[in-house]
């Protein structure tokens, strides 16, 4: 009974996905109210999640398949919350879009179900059966505006390249499985020792996998085509959601089983970060669409957080999962901006729109501006301090290279936040954009915005909550 | 001393700020906004005027510390002062209340925004000068970029957008380097505390690459030749009171840092290096002190004059002398008084004529005397005339330097007289000679507020020129100190 207890918040939120699909086919024009129940149950879950596993220390479940601790409770509330306010400020755009459907909803509650087994699992064959879920669900909301040939060419791409990612990823699967004997994570980890070089081949493919899937240079390719051409609230949610559920894959799949590889996986993982710090920053400057280049400054932002993990050490990875969720916030402050350049039902993404915005909208550009200076991590805003763990973890190793160059790569990311500042604050005014804005767009900025100028006063709480997760 | 004092000084202005930023709307509140300001700036100025007068002149140790925790075992929030930092913190609050002053005629729109953004950086360079603990020091130090940047890029001249850009990457690229100096500095030693790490030193080994990393951020802030290019961009295309805060105060952040950490925290990389720091310093002098000869804006020649004042500066700060060190804070108060006077003075002209280049003026002597009067006398300032602050400045380091190293002493002895050269040229260029542009005939005198502001800079001008005493007897024993504790650390190879 214990055992289902603790994935009580997965069986609910099962349940709960099929009890809404089975309402939405019944129930004519009830996208509304699909719409409520899906925010209710990701409320639920979360606060079951808290309550049933966040005090557990460390539980392995059903053949030690599934691993219930400290991390997988933590990311699984933040991947929780994060879907929360993404399919609260979506609604709007939804509707301008006469694309208010049941499925949206639905399918979101499904990707997070996979994220969920993902960042629960500790076999191989669990943790791919988690992936192919969430990210079945993903491909068809890239698809979601499917009149628009840009959305359902970026379902289609994305469809392509993460197939050919799955398929080398589930080739790592079956090499690593074939020369340990195993899939269970602890399993493979006693029977390192004989085939050390064999089993690297098998950690490369799938690291190749994880990468593609969190967007690391150089398996980014499909980042910006499918961000572009999805709708943006699903791409607020691609920006968000699944890379927390990548990271603490990430983290699991190297610190549990592999840590003792270090040596052969922590030059691929430095390499990933730095390629991806430096071309995120240098790719990004040369974009005219909004959501491109936040495209691009996610790969970049992606590079800093596996530079955390790249340390192999537990304040490293502690401050990965610092880092993702300062990004989180940041990247939610920066969509509710998006979403609120609006005029006469028409969405607006191309850098210049924002062109005057500080005489037209002086809050929505103040907001911006501090949401733009933490990304590119000026203090004392929270992006600065997030990447200041990060580094501190990194130079603690000694890894001075990386530390320079991801220093060096913010100096060149700063210069297109400052581009985007510049339009909206030097630059001359356009037409007005609404203002009637539903609260809860207003809210999630404001509250974004205010974490993230406030931060640097209660700093240790974040640290705080984070210092519990222990794995190695 | 419960109050916490320091704490205040820098969050009073954060707290006008926050109300200004209720307080705007229309024009008519424009009146009431930049009431709010001086007042809030100017209260600070009281502020800091009476912790200088609670301030113990006897002791080496740092005063009013405030501590608490910020992270936990990790940072710590810690200010304090000593001698050496009194000075700048009041520095920055007598100019801020200055520059709120001359915002009348030359921010011409969205005036709440620039005053805000103008007290926000009085919090951060305040905090910047008392700052105990590196990575607290750092924040402040980055963080002044956002407001600068801002004041620059909104409410510069026609090529603001890449003198903006230019500031804030320069700064920002030398800084990052500090960054990862700092966080080393907590791995080998295990506390970013500054006292501490006077306590503790560095270990020689690791001193020069430190060194070298907190002096790119340095460097790049003082401005140090060849890395000074940002400067004049920045300056001429800022709006006045943004050229006065840079020049002023953001100039003297580095200063200040070459001494509080470069000194205090490297001493044998210090000493490794001063032969770099001299070239630099030399060449700062002499070489862009031929450029301000050539220069044909006001606004830059003033800039590039800046550049070979900070040489100056850097130079008295490595001679490690009693002399040296002491002239270069009276340098850099000094340079901090008369250059912002001059770009008020240029300013002044510019409102009315709306021209920074010399060749636009001339002869305006009858025109406008009250204002040449005033000029007069902050040109013979920055070049250093026995009387005025400049000389003090300049001849403490000019001794510190000829008993440390007489041929740098001797080629930066010449830098005077280049310096000489071009103030007062500029001087004879723009106040004497024909009359030929017959717009300068309608120039109106001084007005009220920016009579205000020459004199009360004037003031402190001309008192420091014939009474040094105060600023020596503040900073005399913290370096005395210092230089005690450099030789030590020397002598006993830590």
């Amino acid at each position: 009974m214990t055992n289902l207890q603790l994935v009580f918040p997965e069986i609910f939120l099962s349940l709960s996905i099929m009890f809404l699909l089975i309402l939405g086919v019944f129930k004519k024009d009830s996208s509304k109210i699909i719409q409520n129940l899906s925010l209710a149950v990701l409320l639920i879950t979360a606060v079951i999640t808290f309550n049933e596993t966040i005090g557990i220390n460390e539980v392995k479940l059903f053949n030690n398949s599934i691993i219930i601790d400290y991390l997988s409770s933590l990311m699984k509330i933040v991947t929780l919350l994060a879907t929360f306010l993404v399919l609260i400020i979506s609604s709007n755009y939804l509707r301008t879009f006469k694309i208010f459907k049941i499925e949206y909803p639905i399918l979101i509650l499904s990707s997070v179900l996979g994220m969920m087994i993902m960042i629960n699992s500790n076999d191989l064959i669990v943790f791919y059966m988690g992936l192919e879920l969430q990210s079945l669900a993903l491909y068809v909301l890239a698809t979601f505006n499917r009149d628009q040939i840009k959305s359902s060419e970026a379902g289609l791409k994305y469809f392509v390249l993460s197939a050919l990612s799955s398929g080398l990823l589930l080739y790592g699967c079956s090499l690593i499985y074939g020369f340990t004997g195993s899939t269970n994570f602890n399993v493979i980890a006693n029977q390192l020792g004989s085939s050390e070089y064999a089993i690297t081949f098998g950690i490369v493919f799938i690291l190749v996998g994880l990468a593609f899937k969190i967007s690391a240079v150089p398996f980014h390719m499909w980042a910006p085509d499918v961000y572009e051409g999805s709708p943006t609230s699903v791409t607020l949610f691609f920006t968000m959601v699944p890379k927390v559920a990548a990271l603490s894959v990430f983290i699991r799949f190297l610190y549990v089983p592999f840590l003792d590889l270090i040596d052969q996986w922590q030059m691929i993982l430095v390499f990933l970060s730095i390629a991806s710090m430096l071309f995120g920053a240098i790719a990004a400057i040369g974009q005219t669409n909004l959501k491109r280049l936040v495209a691009y400054s996610s790969i970049g932002h992606v590079g800093y957080a596996l530079a955390g993990v790249a340390t192999g050490t537990n304040e490293g990875m502690q401050s990965s999962v610092i880092y993702i969720i300062i990004y989180i916030l940041m990247n939610l402050g920066l969509f509710s901006c998006l979403l609120m350049m609006k005029r006469e039902n028409q969405y607006y993404e191309k850098i210049d729109d924002l062109s005057g915005l500080s005489k037209n909208h002086p809050m929505l550009a103040l907001s911006l501006m501090v949401i733009l200076f933490s990304l590119a991590g000026i203090p004392p805003l929270a992006g600065f301090f997030a990447k200041f763990y990060v580094f501190k973890s990194v130079i603690e190793q000694s890894m001075y290279f990386l530390a320079i160059v991801g220093l060096l790569s913010t100096v060149v990311a700063a210069f297109y936040y400052l581009r985007l500042i510049k339009i909206m604050y030097f630059d001359k005014e356009k037409e007005k954009y609404d203002t009637d804005h539903g609260f809860w767009l207003k809210f999630s900025l404001t509250f974004s915005t205010l974490l993230i100028l406030f931060y640097f006063i209660f700093p240790s709480q974040l640290i705080e909550v984070v210092s519990r997760i222990n794995i190695i | 001393m419960n109050f916490p004092i320091l704490s205040s000084l820098i969050l009073l202005p954060t707290v006008g700020a926050f109300f200004l930023f209720f307080t705007k709307g229309n024009k008519k509140n424009n009146f009431t906004v930049k009431y709010v300001a001086l007042f809030t700036s100017f209260v600070n100025f009281l502020l800091s005027i009476y912790l200088w007068i609670l301030f113990d002149q006897s002791t080496s140790d740092f005063q009013f510390v405030e501590q608490r925790v910020w992270i936990k075992d990790f940072i710590n929030y810690k200010v304090g002062v000593d001698g050496i930092s009194i000075l700048f913190i009041l520095l920055t609050t007598f100019i801020t209340p200055l520059c709120i002053l001359s915002v009348n005629n030359s921010i011409k729109e969205r005036l709440s925004e620039f005053l805000i953004a103008v007290l926000i950086m009085e919090s951060f360079m305040i905090g910047v000068f008392c700052s105990l603990d590196l990575v607290i020091f750092y924040l402040f130090f980055e963080a002044g970029l956002i407001p600068m940047f801002l004041i620059i890029g909104i409410w510069g001249g026609a090529r603001r957008v890449y003198s903006a850009f230019k500031f804030f990457l320069y700064t920002l690229l030398g800084s990052v380097l500090m960054l990862v100096a700092i966080i080393t500095i907590y791995w080998l030693t295990g506390t970013t505390d500054v006292i501490e790490l006077y306590s503790l030193g560095i270990e020689t080994k690791y001193q020069n690459l430190l060194w070298l990393a907190f002096f790119s951020s340095f460097a790049v802030k003082t401005p140090m030749w060849p890395v000074h290019t940002w400067l004049p961009d920045a300056h001429v295309e800022a709006p006045t009171a943004g050229s006065v805060l840079l020049a002023a105060i953001l100039l003297k952040m580095a200063g200040y840092g070459f001494i509080r950490f470069s000194l205090g925290l490297f001493p044998a990389a210090s000493e490794v290096f001063t032969p770099l720091i001299y070239t630099l310093s030399v060449i700062a002098i002499i070489f862009t002190s031929f450029i301000a000869l050539m220069q044909e804006d006001m606004k830059k020649l003033i800039a590039y004059s800046s550049v070979a004042h900070m040489g100056y500066v850097t130079l008295g700060i490595f001679t490690i002398q009693q002399q040296g060190i002491e002239g270069s804070i009276i340098q850099m108060i000094s340079h901090g008084l008369v250059s912002a006077a001059l770009f008020l003075c240029v300013g002044v002209v510019y409102d009315r004529m709306h021209s920074r280049l010399i060749d636009t003026y001339g002869g305006i002597v009858s025109i406008i005397p009250k204002y040449s009067v005033l000029f007069m006398l902050f040109t013979l300032a920055a070049l250093g005339l026995p009387g005025t602050s400049g000389f003090v400045g300049e001849f403490l380091i000019l001794m510190g330097a000829f008993k440390d190293n007489f041929l740098v002493a001797v080629v930066a002895s010449v830098g005077v007289i280049i310096g000489a050269a071009y103030m007062l040229w500029l001087y004879k260029r723009v106040i004497f000679g024909k009359l030929i542009n017959n717009d300068l005939k309608k120039m109106i005198d001084l007005n009220r507020s920016e009579s205000i502001i020459l004199t009360s800079l004037a003031i402190p001008t001309l008192f420091f020129g014939f009474y040094p005493d105060p600023l020596i007897n503040t900073i005399e024993v913290s370096i005395s100190d210092l230089i005690e504790t450099y030789n030590f650390r020397l002598a006993s190879k830590m």
